[in-house]
């Protein structure tokens, strides 16, 4: 449904995006993650037709998102980073104003719809001045999804949104995104978890990652953390489990608490178990990390000079503790 | 033509909520209203009727320093406020929404024009035999050209800003260095002056359609003028794209 080849953009001097390559099929929700300035913004703005790449190329539905920039317009829905209201309208105007422009048939009809499916049908006669946050965000998002596009991109689509409001807009966009295509944009890493189908983490205007939530967990936590807990002074232990085969690091923490990362495929911990009771500790706790997306992200964006670092450091000397 | 349609209606209808429009055509008839009379007892002092030029001159005036306050929000708001993103989005073409935005602003000046028709009307029952109805309609004809050739320049002007009263300066501006610049003519004489005679707003206005003359000359320049301007508009608007 989107095909994107090699898209750049420049601002100046500066380059916001560095030749991006992606798809998304019908019937996915494509996530972009990413921390502010990262690109997702200006990714948007050029697949919905508001501004033209300095190269690459854009598809969607088959055409050139510069060569037949009405088409690709008429089949996308499209909610900006600031929400696009005229605040001296009703909701109800509002609506019939972006619908018109769309040239739907049964204008009334379809905003009636559209304002249940946001959940703002109460408040279709009130004027867009006296909303909140949250409300105009999901007018704003009404608003994207009146024509019934083939294709939603959704710039931060849940902010300012109440906790209640913002499981109901994830629920929604999970509905719209079973036939259709939706690209979402956020900085909430549980959000691209629970509804997006891939993800895709941009850093500096380049793609760092790219994979579904679960791929994207597991292929990052490919060595294993287990964090250890002993009675005593635990400095004394780092050493010992240090020796042991596949441990690739130990990491004392402030809490006294220790944290060993070892070799993918292989548990160490029976035998990091035996060693730290022969040596006569007390063994308190042994229990494995799940790193979280959240970590992942981190570890991703952290590292600016190497964007194409995929995989986590490992190594830690000792002398660096 | 469509799109033209709904982005004209939703400007017009978006100037009566706003309180720009308003201030606006309360200044109109303020001050037509206190010309109007000095003018009528002027008039009866020096005991000769008074013509419709009364009207029509003061009213050219006034539009040429109102206009700018009507256009000067139609699309530097729509940039500050973050809209002109949904609508350059959506199928539309960049010079529909211009040509809407144009056609919008004109609908609510042709309004306040047809309000103003009051002094006419009242002038006809107090000149005995009534006024002139060719230069009536002439200078109507004139003023509503010559109001949708400043229109077309106030609406693009407001595309280059996202602040309203800089488009309204920049405007009012460009219009009295148009409106003025047939003076230097006088003192350059020959073929410069020519040039600059033809360029001025004035110009074409004055001489003519104010005095109850039609010339197809004029009427060509005002839709020059406005469809130059509304050209320049929508280049500007595609142009933000690549800023």
């Amino acid at each position: 449904m989107i095909r994107v080849t090699g898209l750049t953009k420049d601002y100046g001097s500066r380059r916001a995006i560095h030749d991006l390559t992606f798809n998304a099929r019908k019937g996915e929700i494509l996530g972009f993650l990413g921390p502010n300035g990262a690109g997702k913004t200006t990714t948007m703005r050029i697949l919905t037709g508001f501004m033209p790449p300095t190269s690459g190329t854009v598809e969607i539905g088959g055409y050139d998102v510069i060569d037949h920039s009405l088409e690709v317009r008429r089949i996308v829905g499209y909610l900006p980073e600031t929400v696009p209201l005229y605040p001296d309208m009703t909701v109800r105007e509002y609506l019939e104003y972006m619908a018109s422009l769309r040239h739907l048939k049964n204008i009334e009809k379809r905003v009636a719809e559209t304002l249940e499916q946001v959940g703002m049908a109460d408040r279709a006669n009130g004027y867009i001045s006296n909303l909140s946050k949250g409300m105009r965000q999901r007018v704003g998002l009404a608003q994207a999804l009146i024509h019934q596009p083939e294709v939603l991109i959704l710039d931060e689509p849940t902010i300012g949104l109440d906790p209640a409001q913002v499981v109901n807009i994830r629920k929604l966009i999970k509905e719209i995104g079973q036939d259709k295509t939706v690209i979402l944009s956020t900085h909430i890493l549980p959000e691209a978890q629970q509804i997006c189908d891939r993800v895709m983490i941009i850093n500096k205007g380049h793609i760092v990652a790219e994979d579904t939530p679960e791929q994207l967990q597991a292929r990052l936590t490919g060595s294993q953390r287990v964090l250890l807990k002993v009675r005593g002074e635990s400095q004394d232990v780092v050493p010992l489990i240090q020796q042991l085969p596949g441990i690739l690091q130990v990491i004392e923490k402030e809490d006294g608490t220790l944290e060993y990362e070892s070799l993918p495929g292989q548990d160490a911990r029976p035998l990091v178990a035996r060693k730290i009771v022969e040596a006569g500790f007390d063994l308190l706790q042994l229990q494995p990390i799940n790193m979280s997306l959240e970590e992942i992200f981190l570890q991703l964006t952290r590292d600016e000079t190497e964007p194409s670092a995929v995989m986590p450091e490992v190594g830690y000397s000792m002398e660096e503790n | 033509m469509r799109n033209i349609f709904s982005i004209a209606r939703k400007e017009f209808k978006s100037l009566f909520i706003s309180p720009v429009a308003y201030a606006v055509s309360l200044a109109i008839f303020l001050i037509m209203g206190i010309l109007f009379y000095a003018n009528v007892l002027g008039a009866a002092y020096q005991q000769i009727a008074p013509s419709i030029q009364v009207v029509i001159g003061p009213l050219a005036t006034i539009l040429l320093f109102t206009t700018p306050a009507i256009t000067m929000r139609t699309l530097a708001d729509e940039q500050k406020s973050g809209t002109l993103e949904i609508l350059l989005t959506a199928p539309v073409r960049d010079w529909e929404v211009v040509i809407g935005k144009w056609l919008g602003t004109l609908a609510f000046v042709t309004l306040v024009l047809l309000i103003t028709w009051v002094y006419p009307i009242i002038l006809n029952q107090i000149v005995d035999p009534g006024i002139d109805q060719g230069s009536l309609v002439s200078g109507y004809l004139g003023l509503f050209l010559m109001v949708a050739s400043f229109l077309a320049i106030g609406v693009s002007v407001s595309s280059l800003f996202s602040n309203q009263i800089a488009a309204f300066f920049a405007t009012l501006g460009i219009l009295l260095a148009l409106w003025m610049i047939g003076y230097p003519a006088q003192i350059m004489g020959s073929m410069g002056g020519e040039v600059l005679r033809y360029i001025d707003l004035s110009e074409h206005f004055y001489p003519t359609f104010y005095r109850g003359i039609l010339e197809l000359k004029d009427v060509v320049y005002y839709l020059s003028v406005t469809s130059l301007a509304l050209l320049l508009g929508s280049i500007s608007v595609e142009t933000r794209r690549w800023r």
